[in-house]
């Protein structure tokens, strides 16, 4: 396909690489349906181009060096990348978890992100257990003054809170602040006055296809990292399996026919924010006028 | 602490295979965790001396290093099954037993492959890797359409072998790579009856039940 006319996924910032992997082999790949180049030319600049239909580099794009990323955007971004205070923390223990890539619309993959429902189905003994399936009443909201949806005081039983630890209830805040980006904070087991933090940055390539990166701000030194990136890697293909399975595989905007439950809140502030936005690229409405 | 040790990759079908047969075997292990993706750790300088190939499944035992999926197979099986009953030594039976490994270590670790690339974006002509996974998929099914003709569930003869264990988890992860199993009737069959081994487990990609 061919990069996007969709204004509003066009301004917004995207992960598109671990820095690590950022070297003098310059690397192709393609952010909402354009193909672009990055790398590391002399001086050790790093730059991002365009890759024009010749198959030259084009025009350079804008960069970001954030949370271990590497970020770019094809438009003109109006805000810069969020902030999170808590990566400013110098005992923060940061893991990259590895890109994985999935056939479905980037947006659908935050959605599940946020939902609490599937826990105890899709990550058995992991992150949920039956008979512990209920959902509590939880509060979600699009907080205009940032233009971020948050999920607040959600709570679910979890019989594996972090890698190999032991169950309990989890107390955990979900933040959305931008499309293509979702987070949750979670109550730090072995420090309560303190909030691990999950990130999931997605690379929308197609409307239908996309790859995604967790990457987590962690309080714990006790854990290997071969344990912390197994944990979340087998939850991660626990959900592609599911996602890949979703129909329409781009996320539908309109509210769905049948009566949302009481999980599906987050779910519903999300769609909504999107449509406010104007957002087309990766939704079931935007994908029909593209066709 | 149990000899045999398995160095392994939870998210690597060849690993599964491994798993899956020491599982129905009942034996006991211990399992080292190498960090594949995304820290290639697999081929660094500490793995490529235990299997200079730069892959897993690696086996080790006492002084014994192994390495490969079906090479495992074939060690534990002739090890741990005094019974014979996983590797028969019936030439008739040996022989398309190792016919079939053969298989699993050649055509069909195409679909290996294209799980990988569609996963781990690892590098690969997407379009010749899928179609020779979709090949080894339809002589599988053929296999089996034949077989269960014949009245027998299982690839050779009426009892499971280490073949159904070795060709399992290619054709029940292929969802990860887009491959529906609508098309292969005969092999859901099977793979239902791979199910009741006892020892049975999954691997993320092959949920609980179905
Ligand atoms: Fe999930």
């Amino acid at each position: 396909m061919t990069k996007t006319t969709d204004i509003v996924a066009l301004d917004e910032w995207y992960a598109i690489a671990v820095m690590a992997d950022v070297g003098g082999n310059p690397i192709r790949t393609r952010l909402l349906g354009q193909d672009i180049i990055y790398g590391r030319g002399p001086n050790d600049r790093v730059s991002v181009h365009e890759v024009d239909a010749s198959g030259r580099p084009g025009a350079a794009l804008p960069t970001r060096e954030r949370y271990n990323c590497l970020w770019t955007s094809l438009g003109a971004p109006r805000h810069e990348i969020f902030r999170l205070a808590e990566a400013e923390e110098k005992d923060r223990r940061v893991v990259v978890c590895g890109w994985i890539k999935m056939r479905t619309s980037g947006l659908r993959l935050v959605e599940n992100f946020l939902d609490m429902a599937h826990f105890p189905y899709i990550h058995p003994n992991i992150l949920g257990a039956e008979p512990h399936t209920e959902v509590p009443q939880y509060a979600s909201e699009i907080r205009r003054d940032v233009d971020e949806v948050w999920a607040t005081n959600c709570q679910f039983y979890q019989p594996q809170i972090v890698a190999n630890g032991p169950g309990g209830m989890v107390q955990l805040t979900y933040r959305v602040p931008s499309p293509f980006v979702v987070m949750l904070y979670r109550v730090c087991p072995s420090s309560p006055d303190r909030l691990d933090v999950i990130m999931m940055f997605i690379q929308p390539i197609e409307e239908d296809l996309c790859r995604a990166l967790p990457v987590m701000y962690l309080i714990d030194d006790r854990s290997s990292q071969i344990d912390l990136l197994n944990f979340e890697q087998v939850i991660f293909l626990q959900d592609r399996i599911i996602v890949e399975n979703q129909r329409p595989l781009l996320l539908p905007l309109e509210p769905r026919s049948e009566t949302p439950t009481r999980a599906d809140l987050s779910s519903v502030v999300f769609r909504r924010w999107l449509k406010e936005k104007g957002l087309r690229f990766g939704t079931a409405e935007g994908g029909r006028d593209l066709v | 602490m149990a000899k045999l040790t398995l160095y392994d990759y939870e998210l690597d079908d060849q690993c599964y295979k491994v798993r899956l047969f020491l599982g129905a075997l009942g034996c006991l292990y211990d399992k080292v965790a190498v960090d594949v993706h995304p820290g290639s750790e697999h081929r660094s300088a500490r793995y490529l001396r235990l299997n200079p190939l730069g892959a897993l499944p690696i086996l080790t035992e006492a002084d014994l290093t192994i390495y490969g999926a079906e090479a495992i197979l074939t060690y534990l099986a002739l090890k741990y099954d005094t019974a014979r009953v996983w590797l028969p030594e019936k030439p008739e039976t040996f022989g398309r037993i190792m016919q079939w490994l053969a298989f699993s270590g050649s055509i069909l670790s195409a679909a290996s492959i294209a799980r990988a690339h569609a996963l781990f974006e690892i590098e690969a002509d997407e379009t010749k890797v899928y179609r020779k996974a979709r090949l080894a998929f339809r002589l599988m099914e053929d296999h089996m359409t034949k077989q269960q003709f014949d009245d027998t569930f299982w690839f050779i003869g009426n009892t499971a072998t280490i073949v159904d264990i070795a060709l399992f988890p290619n054709i029940a992860l292929s969802r990860d790579f887009g491959v529906d199993h609508d098309e292969y009737p005969a092999l859901r069959r099977w793979m239902a009856h791979v199910r009741g081994i006892p020892g049975f487990i999954t691997m993320p990609g092959i949920p609980a039940y179905h």
